[in-house]
């Protein structure tokens, strides 16, 4: 049996539940059990956006992530927030354009990918989340084109149709990146 | 699971509804199920349904009173203070009995309180829902799916008891996103022929009321309701069990307590100890027996609520109080973790033995 259980976090704007919802779509399409839960209410206008998203072979009991396996800080306040709530052993996605000080922990895996940079350099600078999702399933061994192009049909809307080869290019910058 | 799709749970309840034949939907809007009345909003004008923004939650309850008369199905959603303000409303569908779904995805309380998730109204829901002798059919969903079954299901309680079925639920599960299957198999509903349709000068008027003025009609309306409340509760409890048959400690908890507990119970089992979860789906009628039975081996229940302890007092009627009941919760928006409802599982393995 194997649960993994993620938190994304960052600024309200960022596209944190988007790319909690492409996961679950993902998970969804691999045939996992999954649950999305947003942080919902004021602090989303401009502070902390959160949401948790739980990838399981089995039913997926509570859907709330106080622990996460696999922490997507888009931010500061995020990384300081959550920081101490990874469980030791665990993965640990940080937007280093964003984030300038490195995670103090040294009992879990770190990532520094220059999301927000690396997006503007792209000339798509709302795809910084994109990017870091492409690491992100990479990193996981769970970078397979055919569901990640069906779970984007998913979640992008009809009337933005045209930015699923955008998306699928951000996703592989960030895949490659080093 | 390619029929499945990821809805959140308010959008679940609008679909189902709507797959239920609901095309009148009224509501006014408050965090968090305002997603139902969106959802509605955008469906409705395409299928040829009603979808009214109301000017209060007390014009959208009686809008839902009007339409019920004619024996539509139809249905409001709201939060926590505006179901207060429906509460009028409610007694009166009951008091002209009229089949009705109301939604209510709680928040923290009392007065306006808080916008997170609690279970604080479970009083309000199965104690009646206002003034008079009366209850509603109360179903507490635990999971997106349930969102849905149970909306097609409170349409169709409501229909066959000429009640109020009311969804139960909370923030987390109005807000949360899961797998859903929406391919159901509806009944038809029910005729009616107390509806007020239109004589078409072939019949007696039709008459929805609940004013009767002679006591003892009114003492015969109550008597005769009552009878038919036994009968559901003998017929329509609904629950879950999860490795109570050997449990010396039972956790109770509906709706996302219940997810939590779970998780608890897992963890709990694999540290040897013995317990047990019932999950309440309907929180009236209460489903007495499961607890019955379980009071004969366990020799501790533990209520793990979003509340001050609502839920716990059914817990102790249905099993006489013949073993102790303890609280472990969470309030005004915050949720027990796992590891506080383990906790109180240790606690009272450390007691039991």
């Amino acid at each position: 049996m194997s649960t993994k259980q993620f938190l994304f976090s960052g600024f309200g704007g960022q596209g944190i539940l988007f790319s909690g919802k492409l996961l679950a779509y993902k998970g969804l399409i691999d045939e996992k059990q999954v649950s999305w839960l947003p942080s919902y209410g004021p602090e989303m206008r401009g502070g902390t956006a959160s949401c948790s998203v739980i990838i399981s072979d089995d039913p997926v009991g509570s859907p709330i992530v106080s622990k996460p396996d696999v922490l997507v800080a888009m931010n500061l306040p995020s990384l300081d927030k959550y920081e101490d709530a990874v469980v030791p052993g665990g993965i640990i996605f940080a937007d280093s354009t964003l984030i300038e000080r490195k995670v103090k922990r040294d009992d879990v895996t770190v990532y520094y990918v220059p999301a927000t940079k690396l997006a503007n350099d792209n000339g798509t600078p709302t795809l910084a989340n994109i990017i870091l999702m492409g690491k992100i399933l990479n990193v996981l061994g769970d970078f397979d084109e055919t569901s990640v192009r069906a779970a984007l049909g998913k979640v992008i809307s009809a009337r933005h149709a045209d930015m699923l080869e955008v998306n699928l290019k951000a996703m592989q910058i960030g895949a490659d990146y080093e | 699971m390619a029929d499945k799709v990821l809805m959140k749970g308010n959008e679940a309840i609008a679909e189902a509804a709507i797959i239920a034949g609901c095309r009148h939907y009224f509501g006014y809007p408050i965090t968090p199920q305002t997603e139902v009345a969106a959802y509605m909003a955008k469906k409705m004008p395409k299928i040829g349904g009603c979808f009214l923004q109301a000017e209060s939650e007390i014009a959208a309850i009686n809008m839902v009173y009007g339409v019920s008369s004619t024996g539509k199905r139809v249905m409001t959603s709201s939060s926590s203070p505006g179901i207060s303000l429906k509460s009028e409303g409610l007694s009166y569908l009951a008091g002209a009995d009229l089949p009705a779904l109301v939604v209510n995805v709680q928040r923290g309380g009392p007065g306006l309180g808080g916008i997170q998730p609690s279970q604080s109204d479970y009083f309000q829901a199965t104690r009646g829902g206002g003034h008079g002798d009366f209850h509603m059919i109360v179903l507490a969903p635990a999971s997106v799916q349930e969102m849905a079954e149970l909306t097609v299901k409170g349409f169709e309680l409501a229909d066959t008891y000429r009640m109020t079925s009311m969804i139960l639920a909370d923030g987390t599960m109005g807000q949360m996103m899961e797998p859903v299957s929406l391919d159901f198999d509806i009944k038809e509903a029910p005729e009616k022929p107390w509806a007020t349709t239109g004589t078409k000068m072939q019949r007696e008027h039709n008459i929805v009321n609940s004013l009767y003025l002679s006591p003892e009609k009114l003492e015969e309306t109550n008597f005769e309701r009552y009878e038919k409340y036994k009968y559901i509760e003998e017929n329509e409890a609904m629950y879950e069990e999860y490795m109570v048959e050997d449990a010396d400690i039972v956790v109770a908890a509906f709706g996302i307590a219940a997810r939590v507990s779970k998780n608890a119970v897992n963890e709990a089992r694999s540290r040897g100890i013995k317990v047990g979860l019932i999950r309440p789906i309907t929180l009236w009628p209460f489903p007495t027996l499961p607890f019955k039975k379980a009071a004969e081996h366990a020799k501790q229940f533990i209520s793990v609520e979003l509340s001050m302890g609502q839920m716990i007092e059914d817990v102790k009627l249905a099993t006489d109080c013949k073993v102790p009941v303890t609280l472990c919760n969470r309030v005004g928006g915050m949720i027990p973790s796992p590891e506080q409802v383990l906790e109180a599982i240790m606690e009272a393995d450390g007691g039991v033995k």
